[in-house]
Formats: structure tokens, sequence, C-alpha cells
């Protein structure tokens, strides 16, 4: 078979943008034939998620020349996402997305080869991630955005004088989709603001209060609400509901059914139900196929310069004819997950009282009572006094030993801060760098450690 | 633009040190919110608070709950928090693990606070839903009835409101349901 990567007439058109200069280039853009070339043999990419956005990912992106693609997700195929998710037929059902996307797109796509993993993106170690030169993300959930930006913004590290190392960024593209309704957005961790440094954008869920549910249901939403919350915990003692399971779905449904009867509620209906107990807007192909084919390109520019990218936000709209904004949102100054944090320089020796001194006359902290955690380790809490006892061991141990021996780490800390002469709380994250630890060193200490 | 020469020297780089990283395990936005929370949290003297798995999960927690005033004076009840990792743009999931006659906390130990659902607000935290659940227990209230038996008679009766929550508390029936003792 022949290798297509290498067929130049097929690319004819991508090469125009690579191998040319023009007015909108991206900075340090050097045109060259040999650029898609070695896009190829070097751009790695990971695309979370084989759903409706995931499968045009791997189409476009595979389409676009990026030969080398990975794809993360959980999920089997449900006979529900026949009608969008193209890359998977009726005899798929049941099984993995990633893996039969990946498939069907090698068997279009010749020389393109795309690794699944049929798993959780938690499941993962932190340095697969690492492997890869651009994520894209084609996800439903705030949660999995989240969790895959705090990996991503956890790799990278700043200079000295709080400027991001190039290398060490790891540039995300994120797409959405809602109904008629999308969005596609850059992420460079450190340059344009991270998912965390505007989660404030999403709007909270709509929660309908219990006692409506357990008094005055008017909608239907309100009776299929009460099974799933109320009467299925009166019934299953202890069971938890499993959205996933269609008899625990088929028996909700009933309830609301009853439910609905009893107050002259119309409307109830099994998919009405799935909606509203899994909060599904109906997904719409067309906004995939445009959210999807946004973000490819936007990937295609961040690894190639060809292009300047898009700053930094897109908001799809093709409710009532198209409307489309990008608007450029800024950093979170004090980000927690992406900010550089302040630095600390610590002997190995420095116990956890004493660091505590530190906080509170460092000028650009000020930060009095401290509660300190180091990843998911809580170091010492000053508050409640069942926490505190419980870490206030720990105050006469050297920080460096609690850390694990790591010369650099990334230390949270939350207490009060003085600004101005105001204190108020604050949560604040900190580089905390031992003093007279030559990185080479760092390899062999953590063996020992290993060891305990 | 991605310098990819610098990435492939860079690769080669990483791979030999690869072995010197620290096993990372990751700290959610929302974990880090909840330590604050909870580094912060100021108990009114009737609540209580434990950690059933240590010191590092403060995903999960119980408080009880002694009021001492009001109908519930004297009682004891205990509520389980679970946080989810999208805290604080959602709210924990909290329930009553007592079973207790009460007019906003139905017999599965489902609570009616409006700030648990619907008036959720990032800006809240983990001192005000404890506040909150505080004064379910002083103001118990008629009309956000999820017990809704319980919810008529404080409206129509207080006075047999008071001696059915005697009652329940002491470990006895009321109508045909049976609450078990919690003073």
């Amino acid at each position: 078979m022949a290798n297509s990567f290498s067929e130049p007439a097929r690319w004819r058109d991508l090469d125009k943008l690579l191998a040319r200069c023009g007015n909108i280039v991206g900075p340090g853009f050097e045109p060259s034939p040999q650029l898609r070339q070695e896009i190829g043999e070097f751009a790695r990419v990971l695309v979370v998620g084989a759903g409706g956005l995931g499968c045009e990912l791997l189409k476009d992106l595979a389409l676009s020349g990026f030969p080398n693609i990975d794809v993360i997700d959980m999920d089997t195929i449900e006979i529900s996402n026949l009608n969008r998710q193209f890359l998977f037929r009726l005899q798929d059902v049941g099984k993995s997305k990633a893996e039969v996307a990946a498939k069907r797109v090698m068997e279009r796509v010749s020389g393109v080869n795309i690794t699944p993993h049929f798993c959780r993106i938690e499941e993962k170690e932190i340095d697969f991630y690492n492997d890869f030169n651009i994520i894209v993300l084609g996800l439903d959930s705030i949660e999995a955005r989240s969790y895959i930006n705090s990996v991503a913004c956890s790799f990278l590290e700043y200079d000295s004088d709080d400027n991001p190392i190039p290398e060490t960024i790891k540039p995300m593209v994120d797409g959405g989709t809602e109904g008629f309704k999308g969005h596609a957005r850059v992420i460079l961790p450190g340059m344009t603001p991270c998912f965390e440094c505007n989660i404030w954008l999403f709007p909270p869920q709509i929660k309908f209060p219990l006692c409506t549910l357990a008094e005055t249901p008017r909608t239907p939403a309100h009776c299929i609400e009460y099974a799933h919350l109320i009467k299925w915990d009166e019934a299953h003692s202890g069971k938890t509901f499993e959205p996933d399971d269609p008899q625990h779905m088929q028996w909700v449904y009933t309830e609301a059914v009853k439910r609905a009867e009893l107050f002259g509620i119309a409307g109830v209906t099994y998919s009405l139900t799935q909606g509203v107990v899994k909060n599904i807007i109906p997904a719409i192909a067309s906004t995939n196929a445009i959210i999807s084919a946004s973000c490819a390109l936007e990937a295609l520019k961040i690894v190639s310069g060809c292009s300047k990218t898009l700053s930094n936000y897109m908001t799809y709209n093709g409710v009532e004819g198209t409307h489309i904004k990008v608007t450029e949102f800024v950093r979170e100054k004090d980000c927690l997950v992406c900010g550089p944090g302040t630095r600390i320089d610590l002997d190995t020796s420095t116990t956890v009282s004493q660091f505590i001194e530190i906080l509170g006359e460092h000028p650009k902290l000020l930060l009095s009572k401290p509660s300190i955690t180091h990843r998911g380790n809580n170091i010492y809490m000053q508050s409640p006094p069942i926490l505190e006892e419980m870490t206030r061991s720990n105050l006469q141990q050297p920080l460096y030993y609690l850390m694990g021996k790591v010369r650099k780490d990334t230390v949270h800390v939350s207490g009060m801060a003085e600004n101005n002469g105001k204190k108020s709380s604050s949560l604040r994250k900190l580089c905390v760098v031992f003093k007279g630890i030559a990185a080479a060193d760092v390899a062999t200490q953590m063996d020992t450690a290993g060891n305990f | 633009m991605i310098n990819l020469f610098k990435i492939k020297d860079k690769k080669n780089q990483d791979a030999e040190s690869a072995n010197g990283r620290p096993p990372i395990k990751k700290q959610s936005a929302g974990e880090l919110r909840l330590h604050k929370d909870i580094s912060e949290l100021n108990l009114p003297k009737t609540t209580t608070i434990s950690f059933l798995n240590g010191k590092d999960d403060l995903m999960n927690f119980e408080i009880s709950i002694r009021p001492d005033e009001g109908y519930y004076q004297g009682g004891t009840f205990m509520f389980t928090f679970l946080v989810p990792s999208s805290y604080p743009h959602e709210p924990p999931k909290v329930k009553c693990k007592t079973k207790v006659y009460h007019p906003n906390i139905d017999l599965e130990g489902n609570v009616c606070l409006n700030i648990l659902r619907e008036d959720w607000k990032p800006v809240l935290n983990i001192n005000t839903i404890i506040y909150g659940l505080n004064h379910l227990f002083t103001q118990p209230n008629h009309e956000d009835p999820l017990n809704h038996d319980a919810a008529a008679v404080l409206r129509d009766n207080p006075r047999l409101f008071e001696t059915n929550v005697r009652r329940a508390m002491a470990g006895g029936y009321v109508g045909q349901v049976h609450f078990p003792r919690c003073i």
C-alpha cells in the first residue's frame, strides 16, 4: 500500500499553507516544503474524547497532516450515538469508542496511525500526557476539562522572572457543543487563560428545590427528578442509581409516569427521562462538524505556526442564523492552576514551623495562620481542631522530608493575607525550591525515597 | 509555533531524567478550594466534624449537630458530606444519617435546604452550609416540606409537633413510623 503521506498531490493545499509566507503567519514561522514531513515525524496529538466531537476531530486531524494521533475515551458505543458519531456502525454497539474510531479512520486515511486508549483519563499516568505536543479536547463535562487542564498546566515551568518557559507549555485546543451552540478555544498555559482562569463563565446547572419535587410538581421534569432523587432512595435503600443502567432508567421512567398521572401532568417520556437525569442537551451533527473544524485548524496553526491562532475563545451560535464571535479572555493573575506561584527558597532543614514564620514575613505574602497542603497531603491544618491535632506533629519536621525530598515543587497555602493594611482570607500557590540540591542529584535521591 | 526541533532535543533529555520525577498526585482546583474552606471552618458550638478517611481526604466528612435550643434541643443529628471534584461549581451532596421527624428532612435523609440545590453559589462555602443545617433545627419551616405530615402538624398544631419531636428523639413512634433514639 502506498503511503499517502508521501503523495504530494494529496497535500497540495496543506503545502500551500506550510511552504509559503504570509502576513498573518505566527511568530517565528519558517515556511518550508519539508515542514509537512517534519510535523508528520515529530508532532504527536492526543484527542480526548471519541464521541460526537471526537469522531469529527480524528477525521479532521488525520486529513490535516497529523499522522500520529492517540485517542482516549472510556465510553462504549450506544445506539443513540449512531446518528452523528459517523465512525460507528450498528454492529459496533457495545464496543469501545476509542478503539472503533481509531480503526475506522485508519481504514479510510492511509498512512495515519491512531493509538486508542479505552480507559478513564484519570487512569493514565501524568507522564502519559507529557508525550504529546498538543492536546485536543472533545469533551462534554466541566470535570474532565478541568482535570486535563490541571494535568497540562502541571508541566508548565516558569523562569526566575515569572515568564513561562516555552518548552514546558503544553498547548490545548478545547471544543464544546450544546445543541446549536458551541465554542472553540486555544489554551497556551502561562500565556493565555487556562480552563480554571475562566471557569466562572459556566452558568450553574438549574436545580429544582427538593420540596417542589416532593410537594408541588408542575412540569414533567419535576416528576422525573422526584423519581430519580427521592423515590429511588426510598425504594432501593443504599443502592446507588446508575444512569447508564437501562433497567435503572426504566424504573425511574415508570415511577415518573405514575407521579405525572397523579398530578395530571402530561409529557413524561423515556427519552425526556434520560435527558433530565443525565442532563443531556440534544447534540446536533453540524455543530460538532463546525466546532471540530475550527479546533483542528487551530491545532495545525499551533504546531506549524502557519498562521496566528484565534485569541482565544470563539463562540458559535447557530440557533437563529449564524453568529460567531471571538473574545480575548485574560488570565487570572493568581490562578492556582496556571499561575507561577510565589517562589520561596528554603533550606532542606527548614521545619514546617519555620516555614510558617517565613510565610508571615514574606513581603509578597504576609500570610498569617497558614494551612499547608502539598499534592493532596495536608501538611498542616490550622482548623478544625481535629485536623490541627492530626497534623501538629509535622510542625517540627523538615518540609523537605514531608514533600518527599523533591528539589522543587508546588505547595498551596491558605490563611489570612495582609494587603494594604487589610487582612483577608486567601489561598495562594507557592513554588518551593530547596537550596543546595543540584537537579542531577534528584534522580538518585528519589530512588531512595521510593524504597521506603 | 511549537519549535519541533527544540521538542526533539528535549525528548532526549526527558528520556534521561524521567526516572527522577516524583510520582505526581494531582490536586484539583476544587480540592484546593475545599482545603481553604476546611482550614477556615468556624464551627458553631453545637457542631463537631470528623474525617473518616484521615487527614488527607477532605472530600468526605461527617458533622454532628446537637441543637442547644428549639424543638430539637438535646438531640444529636449526623450528616454526611460528599464534595464533588467540581466544587465549588457544584455544591456538596449532604444527607442526614439520623432518622428524624422534621418537615424539611425526609425519612431517607434528603434535606430541603435551598443553598444545597437551587440557591447554591460558588461564593458560599462549607461553613455556610453548616450554619444552614443548624438553622433547620432552630427554625423548621412548614412552607418547604419534604415530610408532609410533619409540616402539616407544625403548621396546624405546634404543641403536638413539639410532643411528636420529643417522642421521636426519645426513640418512639410517630404515627406508624419508628424513630431510633438520638438523645
